[in-house]
C-alpha cells in the first residue's frame, strides 16, 4: 500500500483549498480517509489523541450488525418457502443453502437500494457543505433493511430513505445533529405513508402474491393482535404458545422483519456492543427491565389473552430485542447523561409493550415507543442537569 | 484538619521516555526569551529597548493594564531584539547573557518581621508575581483580590511529568520560605497537596499553619483544578491562587538569599529523546543546547510542557516560563493505510482509553510510543459518556464544552466554568472522538466570561 501512499502525497495537495480540484475535495477526502487514517497532525491543545474516531465506531457497530443480517438472510429464505408451499411445519435447518440464496434474493436489493439512495443524498449534502462523508449513514444505511418486512416493494425503501436522511438529519446538520433516529424515521415514514403495505398478514413473508387459501402469513405479534380483535386467530394463548414456542421466538424462527427476529442474533451483537463499549448497557438493560415491569403489570390486570400473555415472551417477540440494542442505544437521539440514559431506556421498553398491546390499530410499538422517547431525551437530560445545577447554587447558599 | 481525596475518575497515558533520575547540567544559553504569549490575556507595556543592559531581576515590561504586575529579566545581558508580530504585538524579548551573572541586590527584611502589605509589594515588584496564577479563568493572578485559599500541588500527574520529590531534595529551605510568603497572602488557608505514593514528607516541611492533603488517583490528580474542586469548590465571585512547587521554591530562595534566580531543573522527556533525564537550565532558555544531539529522528515535534497542554515550539525555539519540562515525540503527518496502522488495524500501538483498541487488554506495563496524528478527522459529538469517564469534576463536559462552543454565558456560568480551566479538560480532548480542540473552546468560554462577567 506504499504505492498508493505515495500517489496520495503527490496528489492531495489539489485538492486543498485553491487547488486544481477544490470542488472535488469531499469526494477525494472520504475516499481517501476511509483507505488511509490521513495525515492530519494536532495544532492546538493535547499533542497526541486516542486513536478511536467515529470510523472505528461506525463499523464495530456494523459488524454487531451481521450476526442478525445472516440470520434474517438465512430466516427469509424459510418463509419464503413456507408461503410458497403453504406448509408452516417445513424443517427450519433443512435446504439451508437453497433458502440462504434466496434470502439473499430478497434482503440484498434492500441493502443496495437503502445505502444507494441513502449515500447519494449524503454527498449531495457533502458536496453542497464542502465536508466528506460522515459516517453516521454507514449504520443507518445497514439498519433500515434490517427492520423491514420482506416483502416490502423496493420503490418505498428508496422513498423513505431520502424521506429520513432529508427529513430527519440532513436538515438539522447531518450526522451528530438529528432529533430522531434515521432508520426509525424511516420505517414511521412507511408505517403513516403507506400503513397497507406495512401491516396486515401480506408482507412479511417474501414470496408469491396471491398466497394459498386459508394460510395466512402474518406475524407472532399481528396473531397475538388480534386477540385484541373479535377475530382471534388463535381460541386461546395455550395454542399460540404451541404455535410460537418461546424458544423459537428467541432463536427467532418466526416471520417478521428482516432483522428483528432472532433475539439470539441480536444478544451476540449486544455482546460486541458492550464489550466495545460502543453500546450503553445503562440503556439496553434499562430497556429491558422497563419492558419486562410493564408485560408483568399488564399481566396483573388481565382481562384476554394478549394482557395474560407470560411477560418474558415480549422480550423476545417482535422488535423488541433489536430496539433495544441497536435502536435506543444510538447515542445522537438518546439521553446523553449517565443518570439520563438510566430513565431514557427503562421508559422506553415500558412504553412500547404499553403502546403494543394496548394500540389497537398496530401490533408494533418499539419504534413508536423509542422514537417518543428520542423527543423526550432532551427534557430527561435537561433534570438531570438541573440537578446538578441546584447543587452547584446550594453550595454557594450555604458560605 | 487535612483531607484525603480518592479519586475513581481519571486516566494515565503511558507513554515511552520517562526521565531518570540524573542530573545534567547544562551552560547558560547565549540567548534567553521571555514570551509575552505565556502568560495568558497579557498585554505588555515595554519598560527597556533594545540596546539596554538589564541585570537579572530588572523589570522589562509590566501589564499595561494593571502595572503593578511586572515581569523581570531572568538573566543579566543586553536586550538583543524585541519581535513583534501582526499589528506590532509583541511575540517574544530575546536577550543576550553576559558571562558574568549578576543580580540585582535588594535588601529584604525576613519574612517574618514584613506585613502581608509588604509581602505583597516585595513580589509585584520583584517580577515574582507572575508565577502566582488565578483561578478562575487561569491567568495571573490579580493582586487587588482577595484568594479564599491558597493551592500548591506537589506532584505533576500528566504523563512523562518530572518528579518533584526528586527536582527539590535539597529546597528545604526554600519551600518552607515560600510557604511562609503564600501564608502572608491570604486570610484563607493555604493547601498543600500530596499524592499517595512519595511526596514531599522527606523534606519535614515546617507545617504550622498549612492545611496538608492527600489526593490519590490518576492524572489529572495533579492539577489543581481537580485538588480545588475536591477539597475547597471555587464559586461565582471568588477566587483562589496557586503556585507550581518548583515556582514556590524560586520565590522562597528570592526572600531568602534576596536576588532574582530563576534556576529550574526541568526534565527532558519523549519517546524521540536519546537519554531522558533531568537538566538544570533556567526559565526561558534556548532549548537547542538541551535537546541539540540527543533526538532519534528528523521528523520530530518538541514540545515546551507536556503532551497534553505544552506549547509546540521549534528546534530552537525556548522554554516557556510555566514549563517543567520538554517532551520529543514523533510528528504523525503521513498517510496510515486503515488495515494495518489506519482506524480499523489491530491497534497493538495505539492507547486508548475506549475497549475498540486493546489497550485494556495489554498489560499494565506496556508503555506506548504516540505521534501527533489525530487518528480521525473532526466530526460533531456522536459518542456519549467518554469524556465522563476521565473527568474527575461534579460537571457534566460535554455540555459545558458545548455551552463554550455556542457562546452561552448563562449555561456556562450554571454548569461551573468557574471551577475548571483549559488543562483540565485535555484529557477529555485527548479521549474524544470528535477530536474537536476542547481546551481552545474552553479557553475562549473563559475568556468571554472574563469579559462579560469580571
Amino acid at each position: 500500500m506504499k504505492f498508493l501512499a505515495k500517489y496520495l502525497n503527490k496528489i492531495d495537495h489539489h485538492f486543498e483549498k485553491g487547488g486544481k480540484y477544490e470542488k472535488w475535495n469531499p469526494l477525494f477526502e472520504t475516499l481517501s480517509t476511509f483507505a488511509f487514517t490521513p495525515k492530519l497532525v494536532t495544532n492546538k491543545g493535547s499533542h497526541i489523541r486516542d486513536g478511536v474516531d467515529l470510523k472505528r465506531t461506525m463499523m464495530t457497530v456494523i459488524i454487531a450488525l451481521i450476526p442478525c443480517l445472516l440470520f434474517g438472510i438465512y430466516n427469509t429464505g424459510h418463509w419464503q418457502l413456507v408461503a410458497e408451499l403453504g406448509d408452516r411445519n417445513i424443517d427450519f435447518w433443512s435446504n439451508g443453502y437453497d433458502k440462504f440464496v434466496s434470502g439473499l434474493f430478497v434482503v440484498l436489493p434492500l441493502i443496495v437500494v437503502s445505502y444507494g439512495v441513502g449515500l447519494s443524498i449524503e454527498f449531495l449534502f457533502g458536496f453542497l457543505r464542502g465536508h466528506s462523508l460522515h459516517e453516521g449513514f454507514l449504520v443507518s444505511g445497514m439498519l433500515i433493511p434490517l427492520i423491514m418486512p420482506a416483502d416490502v416493494p423496493l420503490w418505498m425503501v428508496g422513498l423513505a430513505t431520502a424521506f429520513a436522511v432529508i427529513i430527519g438529519k440532513e436538515i438539522f446538520g447531518g450526522t451528530g445533529m438529528n432529533i430522531l433516529n434515521v432508520a426509525l424515521t424511516a420505517r414511521a415514514f412507511l408505517f403513516f405513508a403507506y400503513p397497507t403495505s406495512m401491516s396486515g398478514d401480506k408482507v412479511w413473508m417474501a414470496g408469491p402474491e396471491s398466497n394459498i387459501d386459508g394460510f395466512t402469513g402474518s406475524t407472532a405479534l399481528g396473531d397475538l393482535a388480534s386477540f385484541m380483535s373479535d377475530k382471534p386467530v388463535f381460541e386461546n394463548i395455550d395454542i399460540y404458545t404451541n404455535n410460537y414456542s418461546l424458544l423459537d421466538s428467541f432463536f427467532g424462527i418466526i416471520p417478521g422483519s428482516v432483522g428483528e427476529t432472532s433475539t439470539f442474533a441480536i444478544l451476540i451483537g449486544a455482546l460486541i456492543l458492550l464489550f466495545t463499549g460502543v453500546g450503553s448497557l445503562r440503556i439496553m438493560l434499562s430497556f429491558f427491565i422497563g419492558g419486562y415491569i410493564m408485560g408483568l403489570i399488564l399481566n396483573l390486570f388481565g382481562g384476554n389473552d394478549f394482557l395474560n400473555l407470560p411477560a418474558h415472551f415480549h422480550l423476545v417477540i417482535g422488535g423488541f430485542a433489536f430496539g433495544a440494542v441497536f435502536m435506543a442505544t444510538d447515542p445522537v437521539t438518546a439521553a446523553q447523561t449517565e443518570t439520563g440514559k438510566l430513565f431514557y431506556g427503562f421508559f422506553g421498553g415500558l412504553l412500547s409493550i404499553l403502546i403494543r398491546v394496548l394500540n389497537p390499530a398496530y401490533p408494533e410499538g418499539v419504534f413508536l415507543a423509542i422514537l417518543f422517547m428520542n423527543v423526550m431525551a432532551p427534557i430527561i437530560d435537561h433534570y438531570v442537569i438541573q440537578a446538578n445545577i441546584k447543587r452547584r447554587l446550594k453550595r454557594l447558599n450555604t458560605i | 484538619m487535612s483531607k484525603t481525596v480518592k479519586l475513581r475518575k481519571g486516566l494515565d497515558i503511558r507513554l515511552i521516555g520517562n526521565a531518570e533520575e540524573s542530573l545534567r547540567k547544562v551552560p547558560l544559553s547565549e540567548i534567553v526569551s521571555v514570551k509575552p504569549s505565556d502568560f495568558h490575556s497579557l498585554t505588555p507595556k515595554m519598560l527597556v529597548k533594545e540596546g539596554d543592559e538589564v541585570l537579572a531581576g530588572t523589570i522589562i515590561f509590566q501589564n499595561k493594564y494593571n502595572e503593578s504586575v511586572k515581569f523581570a529579566s531572568p538573566v543579566s545581558g543586553k536586550i538583543k531584539q524585541i519581535v513583534r508580530g501582526e499589528k506590532r504585538r509583541i511575540m517574544q524579548i530575546l536577550i543576550s547573557t553576559s558571562k558574568n551573572q549578576k543580580f540585582e541586590n535588594i535588601k529584604l527584611k525576613s519574612v517574618d518581621s514584613m506585613s502581608d502589605e509588604e509581602t505583597k509589594n516585595t513580589l509585584l515588584s520583584s517580577g515574582l508575581w507572575p508565577f502566582i496564577k488565578e483561578r478562575p479563568i487561569d491567568v495571573i493572578a490579580n493582586p487587588n483580590n482577595k484568594p479564599k485559599a491558597i493551592f500548591v500541588s506537589t506532584f505533576d500527574s500528566s504523563p512523562l511529568a518530572p518528579n518533584f520529590s526528586y527536582i527539590l531534595k535539597d529546597s528545604r529551605d526554600e519551600i518552607n520560605s515560600g510557604l511562609e510568603v503564600l501564608k502572608k497572602l491570604t486570610t484563607g488557608k493555604v493547601h498543600l497537596n500530596m499524592c499517595s505514593k512519595e511526596s514531599l514528607k522527606k523534606l519535614n516541611l515546617e507545617v504550622e499553619g498549612i492545611q496538608i492533603n492527600k489526593i490519590i488517583g490518576k492524572h489529572p490528580a495533579g492539577n489543581i483544578g481537580t485538588q480545588i474542586h475536591h477539597i475547597d469548590p471555587l464559586n461565582k465571585g471568588e477566587s483562589i491562587w496557586s503556585v507550581n512547587i518548583q515556582d514556590l521554591a524560586i520565590i522562597g530562595r528570592y526572600f531568602l538569599e534576596g536576588k532574582y534566580n530563576v534556576k529550574r531543573t526541568i526534565a527532558l522527556t519523549g519517546s524521540e529523546v536519546k537519554n531522558p533525564q533531568y537538566i538544570e537550565t533556567i526559565i526561558g532558555t534556548k532549548v537547542s543546547g538541551i535537546i541539540d544531539g540527543q533526538i532519534k529522528s528528523d521528523n520530530v515535534r518538541v514540545i515546551s510542557g507536556n503532551v497534553l497542554t505544552g506549547d509546540k515550539i521549534s528546534k530552537d525555539g525556548y522554554l516557556g516560563f510555566y514549563h517543567h519540562q520538554i517532551t520529543i515525540i514523533p510528528e504523525g503527518n503521513e498517510y496510515k493505510f486503515f488495515l494495518t496502522k489506519g482506524w480499523l488495524g489491530p491497534g497493538f500501538d495505539k492507547f486508548s482509553n475506549s475497549r475498540l483498541f486493546p489497550t485494556f487488554i495489554l498489560p499494565r506495563s506496556k508503555k506506548f510510543c504516540l505521534d501527533t496524528n489525530t487518528n480521525g478527522e473532526e466530526r460533531a459529538f456522536v459518542v456519549t459518556g467518554e469524556m465522563e469517564k476521565v473527568f474527575p469534576f461534579d460537571i457534566f463536559p460535554m455540555q459545558l464544552t458545548k455551552a463554550a462552543i455556542t457562546n452561552d454565558i448563562d449555561a456556562m456560568e450554571n454548569l461551573g466554568i468557574y471551577e475548571v480551566a483549559p488543562e483540565d479538560f485535555a484529557l477529555c480532548e485527548y479521549v474524544c472522538t470528535t477530536k474537536i480542540n476542547i481546551q481552545e473552546k474552553i479557553r475562549n468560554g473563559l475568556d468571554l466570561i472574563a469579559s462579560e462577567c469580571m
